[in-house]
C-alpha cells in the first residue's frame, strides 16, 4: 500500500487499479431522435421555434425601448420602471432561448459519442529537458555573466537603484497628514466669536432652553455655514472642503439629567465638570472604531450606538465604551453659551476624532 | 480514437457539408489565406476535437467564466455615461426626490444612468448582479474543486491563480461598488480610511496618500475607477488567460468510472458538442443575469442620496462578499493598546488587515500542505468523493463554518431585528460561535465522511437492498441483497488506498539525523492523523469471499422460499 506514495523520479506515476477489472466504456446508446426520423424533424423543428421565440423577443426589446418612457415615472411596476424590467425581460428571454435552443441542439441532435482522449504528463520529455538546460547554460555561458561579476553587479545595482524612481514619483498622490487630524474647524472660534453650534442641515443656533432631557441633535459648527462671521475664507467650506470639516466636525448634542453626569478628565487631567450646559453634552458624531457617524440614541441610559458594528458609547460618562469593537471613548467638546444665549464651544476637541491611528496618543479619562 | 460509428447521427450532423461547392471554395480560400500566415491548421487540428468530459459541476467555473464576460460587456456600456468626478454639481436628472441637491459628479451621472438613459438602470443592475454571481460562482467553484481533490498535482498552480482571481474579484467588486459616491458605499469607504489609519507605522501616511489629503476628499472616486476599469480587469484578465490555458494544457480531471483512467480522458470533442454546450450556456448566464437585472433591484442609490460624512443609516452592510470580515470587525472585543505615546488598533488590525490575507495565504496553501502530508507526488486526473478523503472535507467544512459564522455575524443587526434577539448577545455568542463551530463541524464532515465510506463498503461487500423480505419456515425475516452492477462496483472500487504512515523505528532506521528526523516523525504523525479511521476499498479477496458468502446466503434464502409455507418473495421460481 505504502509503496504506491513512493516517489516517482518521473513525478507521472499512476493511481494503481482497484480490486475489480476495468469494465471498460459502456456500449453507447442511440438516442430516440437517432433512430427516429418523425422525433429528429421535431427536436429539429424545437430548436427553430426557440431560435424563432429569441427574435421575437428582440423585437419587443426594440419596440418596449423605443415606446417606454424612462424618467421620473420610475415607479411604474413594482416600484421600479416599465422600460427597465420590459427590456430586462425581453433581452433576458433573448438571449436565454438562443442559449436553450443551441443546448437543445446539442443534446438531441449533434453526435453524442463519447470518445477518449490520453492524457501526457504535464512534464516535459527528459530529452526536452536537457536540450534545455543546454542551451540556456550555453547562453549564460555565452554572455559571461558569471564570469563578469563586475557587469553583473553593477547591473542588479543599476536595477534595485531605478525601483526608486516609480516609488519616489507616488510621492505627490498626496500631502503628508501633518497635524491635520489632531485639528477640527471646531478651533477656529475665537474668544470674541466662539464657534456656534448649529443644527445640521438648518444652520439655526440652538438655545439651551431648545432642548429636553434625552433629546439628541445632530449639529455642525456654524463655520461651515457661516464663514465670514469666523474670518474663514468661503472656498474653505464648500465642495471637498466641506465634507472634509464634517467628516472631522459633526457633533451631537444631547441633553440629559445633569445629576447623570459623571464628569471625566481631560487631557490635563482637569475635571470636565464644566464642559456641559445645564445638562447638554456635545460629542464628536464620529466613531472611534473606523469613522461611521454614530446616531442611534437609548434616550433613557445615554447611551449612543453606532450603526455599523454597534460600538456603544456611554455619553453621561466621558464617551465610555460600553459594547462593541471600539477601543476609546467618543471626544468630547466643551461647550458653553455666549452673550445672545446660544450654544458654542469652548475650544475644539482635546483629542483627534475618528478612526484611531498609529502616532495618536491616549489619556484615561477617569 | 475517433468518433466512432456516425451512421445513425442525425443527418443535419452528417457528411454532406451544409454550404453549396461555391460557398466551400471561398471558405477553402479564406482558410488557405489565414493558415499560410498564421499556421492555424497545427494549433487547431489538435485542439478542434478535444475531449471536455461531462459532469454537472463542471459547470460552476463555466458561471464564473461567462459572468466575468458579461461583467465586461455591461462596464463597457456604463463607462459611456460615468463620470468618475467628486467635483460638487446640482443634480437635475429626472428623480423628482434628490433635484437640486448637490452632489458629486459620479453621484450625479450615477442617477443619469439609471433615470435619463434607456436601458441604463438594467445595465448597472445587470453589472451589479453579475458581479456577485462571478464571485459567488468563484467560490463554488473553488469548493468543488477542493472537495474532489481537483487541487492536486499537477493542478496546485491553477489553484492558487484561482485563488487570485477570488482576491481580484472581491478588490474589483469593492471599487465597483464605491464609485456611485452614495450614502452606503462612502460609508464603506469610510471605513476603508480606518482600516488603513490602522495600519501600523504608516497608516495615517497611507490614508493620507490614497485619499490625496484628507478624508474624502476629491482623489478616491478616480482612483479607485482607474483601479477598477484598467488595472484589475487587466490582471484578471491576463490570469482568467492563464487558468483556461493551463486547464487545455493539463485536460480536465474527470470522475472515476469504466473506461475513465488516470491515463484517459473521455468525454465529447470541443466541435460541436462542448463547444455548443458552453456556448449556449454562455447565453443562458447571459440570459439569467439580464432578467435578473430587469426583475430584481439591486443597489439603488437614489434611495440612500449622495455622500454625507455626517450621516448613515441603520442596517449599512457591504456587497454579501465583503460581509465575513466585517463580521469579524464587530463581534471582536475592543482591543486597543496605547503604550509610549502610540496606538495598536488590534479590533481594526486583526479583522481587517490580519484575517483576510491570513485566510488567503491558508487557501493558497492547502495543495502543498496536503501534499506534504501525504507525501504523494504522482499526478491525479481523477477525481475523488468527497467522502473519501475525510479530512480534507472536513478541512473545508471547518473553513466554511467560519466564514458562515464570521458572515452572519456581519448581519447582527439585521438578525437581532428580524428574529427580535438582542445584539449583544448575539456577538457574545458568535465570539465563541467562531472558535466552536468549526472544530465542531470538522468532527461532524469527517466521522459523517467516514460512515459513507462504510456504507461504500458495504455495498461493495453485501451488495444492495432489493427491498424484498424473506420468511424462513421458522418465521424469521430477512432481506435479500443483490449484487451491485459491475460497472457500479468498478466506479466504487476505483480509488486510491491511503499510504501507511511510517513508523517511528522506519524512520528512525532510516540513518538521518536532527531537523530532517523532527521533520519525518511529525510528517508521520500527521498522515496518521490525515488518514486516521479511513475505510479502505476491499482488496479483490475481501471482494471474492464476500461475494461467494453473499450467493451462498442467496441460495439458502431462495430454497427456503421454495420449501417454505408460503412465498412472498419473487415469482420467477
Amino acid at each position: 500500500m505504502s509503496d504506491a506514495h513512493t516517489p516517482d523520479p518521473t513525478g507521472h506515476e499512476l493511481v494503481p487499479a482497484g480490486p475489480i477489472p476495468d469494465p471498460g466504456l459502456p456500449e453507447h446508446q442511440w438516442r430516440p431522435t437517432d433512430v427516429d426520423p418523425a422525433k429528429e424533424k421535431r427536436a429539429e423543428r424545437q430548436v427553430a421555434s426557440l431560435l424563432g421565440l429569441s427574435a421575437v423577443c428582440v423585437i419587443l426589446f426594440l419596440v418596449s425601448y423605443f415606446t417606454l418612457d424612462i424618467g421620473d415615472n420610475w415607479h411604474v411596476v413594482a416600484g421600479f420602471g416599465a422600460s427597465t424590467m420590459a427590456l430586462g425581460a425581453s433581452l433576458g428571454f433573448a438571449l436565454l432561448l438562443i442559449g436553450v435552443a443551441i443546448i437543445h441542439w446539442a443534446r438531441k441532435l449533434m453526435g453524442d459519442h463519447e470518445i477518449s482522449e490520453l492524457r501526457h504528463p504535464a512534464r516535459s520529455t527528459d530529452a526536452d529537458r536537457e536540450g534545455t538546460l543546454e542551451a540556456l547554460s550555453l547562453g549564460l555561458e555565452e554572455s559571461g555573466i558569471g564570469r563578469r561579476p563586475l557587469i553583473r553587479n553593477s547591473l542588479l545595482g543599476a536595477l534595485g537603484i531605478l525601483g526608486l524612481a516609480p516609488v519616489v514619483l507616488l510621492r505627490d498622490l498626496g500631502p503628508l497628514p501633518g497635524d491635520k487630524l489632531y485639528h477640527t474647524i471646531w478651533g477656529k472660534g475665537t474668544k470674541s466669536k466662539p464657534m456656534r453650534i448649529v443644527r445640521d442641515g438648518i444652520w439655526t443656533p440652538i438655545l439651551a432652553s431648545d432642548l429636553e432631557n434625552g433629546d439628541l441633535v445632530n449639529c455642525q459648527p456654524d463655520a461651515l455655514h457661516n464663514p465670514e462671521r469666523y474670518g474663514i475664507d468661503p472656498t474653505e467650506v464648500e465642495g471637498v472642503n466641506l465634507q472634509i470639516h464634517k467628516s472631522k466636525a459633526s457633533l451631537v448634542l444631547l441633553r440629559m439629567d445633569p445629576g447623570d453626569i459623571k464628569p471625566g478628565k481631560d487631557a490635563n487631567g482637569n475635571s470636565r465638570e464644566n464642559w456641559d450646559v445645564n445638562g447638554i453634552v456635545a460629542y464628536s458624531k464620529i466613531c472611534t472604531h473606523v469613522g461611521c457617524p454614530i446616531s442611534l440614541n437609548e434616550r433613557t441610559t445615554h447611551h449612543l450606538l453606532c450603526p455599523c458594528h454597534q460600538s456603544t458609547f456611554d455619553l453621561a460618562n466621558s464617551g465610555k465604551v460600553v459594547f462593541g469593537p471600539a477601543g476609546r471613548p467618543l471626544p468630547q467638546l466643551p461647550i458653553a453659551i455666549d452673550d445672545e444665549g446660544y450654544l458654542v464651544a469652548q475650544s475644539d476637541f482635546d483629542e483627534p476624532v475618528g478612526p484611531s491611528f498609529w502616532e495618536r496618543d491616549y489619556y484615561d479619562r477617569w | 480514437m475517433t468518433a466512432g460509428d456516425m451512421s445513425k447521427v442525425a443527418t443535419t450532423n452528417g457528411t454532406t457539408p451544409a454550404t453549396d461547392a461555391k460557398g466551400a471554395k471561398a471558405a477553402g480560400a479564406i482558410a488557405n489565406w489565414a493558415d499560410e500566415r498564421l499556421g492555424l491548421g497545427t494549433a487547431m487540428k489538435k485542439n478542434l476535437r478535444k475531449v471536455f468530459p461531462d459532469h454537472w459541476s463542471f459547470m460552476l467555473g463555466e458561471i464564473a467564466l461567462w459572468s466575468f464576460v458579461v461583467l465586461l460587456l455591461t462596464g463597457v456600456f456604463l463607462t459611456l455615461w460615468f463620470d468618475p468626478s467628486m467635483s460638487e454639481v446640482q443634480y437635475n436628472g429626472a428623480y423628482d426626490p434628490l433635484r437640486g441637491k448637490h452632489v458629486s459628479s459620479a453621484f450625479a451621472s450615477t442617477m443619469d444612468i439609471s433615470f435619463d438613459v434607456r436601458g441604463g438602470l438594467l445595465m448597472r443592475q445587470m453589472h451589479h448582479w453579475a458581479a456577485m454571481i462571478f464571485i459567488a460562482s468563484m467560490m463554488i467553484h473553488m469548493m468543488r474543486v477542493y472537495f474532489t481533490g481537483a487541487f492536486r498535482k499537477p493542478r496546485e498552480l491553477n489553484w492558487v491563480i484561482g485563488c487570485l482571481l477570488l482576491l481580484l474579484g472581491t478588490i474589483e467588486g469593492f471599487t465597483g461598488y464605491s464609485l456611485p459616491d452614495d450614502l452606503l458605499s462612502g460609508t464603506g469607504v469610510r471605513a476603508a480610511d480606518g482600516f488603513m489609519k490602522a495600519s501600523p507605522v504608516v497608516g495615517s501616511y497611507m490614508s493620507f496618500f490614497l485619499f490625496g489629503g484628507e478624508f474624502p476628499g476629491e482623489s478616491i472616486i478616480p482612483r479607485f475607477y482607474v483601479m477598477h476599469i484598467l488595472l484589475i480587469p487587466g490582471i484578471l484578465l491576463a490570469l482568467v488567460a492563464a487558468h483556461m490555458l493551463l486547464l487545455v494544457y493539463h485536460k480536465h480531471t474527470q470522475w472515476a468510472g469504466p473506461g475513465r483512467t488516470e491515463e484517459n480522458v473521455v468525454g465529447y470533442p470541443m466541435l460541436p458538442v462542448y463547444a455548443a454546450k458552453a456556448g449556449g450556456f454562455f447565453f443562458i448566464v447571459f440570459g439569467v443575469i439580464t432578467l435578473m437585472g430587469g426583475l430584481f433591484s439591486l443597489n439603488p442609490v437614489w434611495k440612500f442620496g449622495p455622500y454625507d460624512p455626517s450621516k448613515v443609516t441603520a442596517g449599512s452592510q457591504p456587497d454579501w462578499y465583503m460581509g465575513w470580515p466585517d463580521g469579524l470587525l464587530r463581534i471582536i472585543p475592543a482591543w486597543e493598546t496605547h503604550i509610549f505615546g502610540i496606538t495598536l488598533s488590534w479590533n481594526v488590525m486583526l479583522p481587517i488587515l490580519v484575517m483576510p490575507p491570513l485566510m488567503l495565504m491558508i487557501l493558497m496553501a492547502l495543495p502543498f500542505i496536503e501534499a506534504w502530508i501525504t507525501g504523494d507526488k504522482r499526478e491525479h486526473h481523477l477525481l475523488q468523493r468527497p467522502r473519501n478523503a475525510p479530512t480534507r472535507t472536513a478541512i473545508m467544512v471547518a473553513l466554511m463554518t467560519f466564514y458562515g459564522l464570521s458572515w452572519a455575524a456581519g448581519g447582527n443587526d439585521i438578525i437581532a431585528i428580524k428574529m427580535h434577539l438582542s445584539i449583544n448577545e448575539i456577538t457574545y455568542f458568535m465570539r465563541g460561535a467562531v472558535f466552536i463551530g468549526p472544530v465542531i463541524a470538522f468532527i461532524i464532515a469527517r466521522r459523517w465522511c467516514i460512515s459513507l465510506q462504510r456504507h461504500d463498503e458495504g455495498k461493495l461487500l453485501h451488495g444492495i437492498e432489493s427491498g424484498v423480505l424473506v420468511r424462513s419456515p421458522e418465521g424469521a425475516y430477512a432481506e435479500k441483497h443483490v449484487p451491485l452492477p459491475v460497472s457500479e462496483a468498478y466506479t466504487l472500487s476505483a480509488r486510491d488506498d491511503d499510504p501507511t504512515p511510517e513508523t517511528v523505528e522506519e524512520i528512525e532506521a532510516s540513518g538521518l539525523a536532527g531537523r530532517k528526523v523532527r521533520l519525518r516523525k511529525l510528517r508521520a504523525k500527521l498522515q496518521a492523523l490525515f488518514f486516521a479511521d479511513n475505510i479502505q476499498k476491499p482488496t479483490a479477496e475481501e471482494l471474492h469471499d464476500a461475494q461467494h458468502h453473499a450467493e451462498h446466503e442467496l441460495h439458502e434464502l431462495e430454497s427456503q422460499i421454495a420449501a417454505g409455507p408460503n412465498r412472498h418473495g419473487p415469482t420467477e421460481h
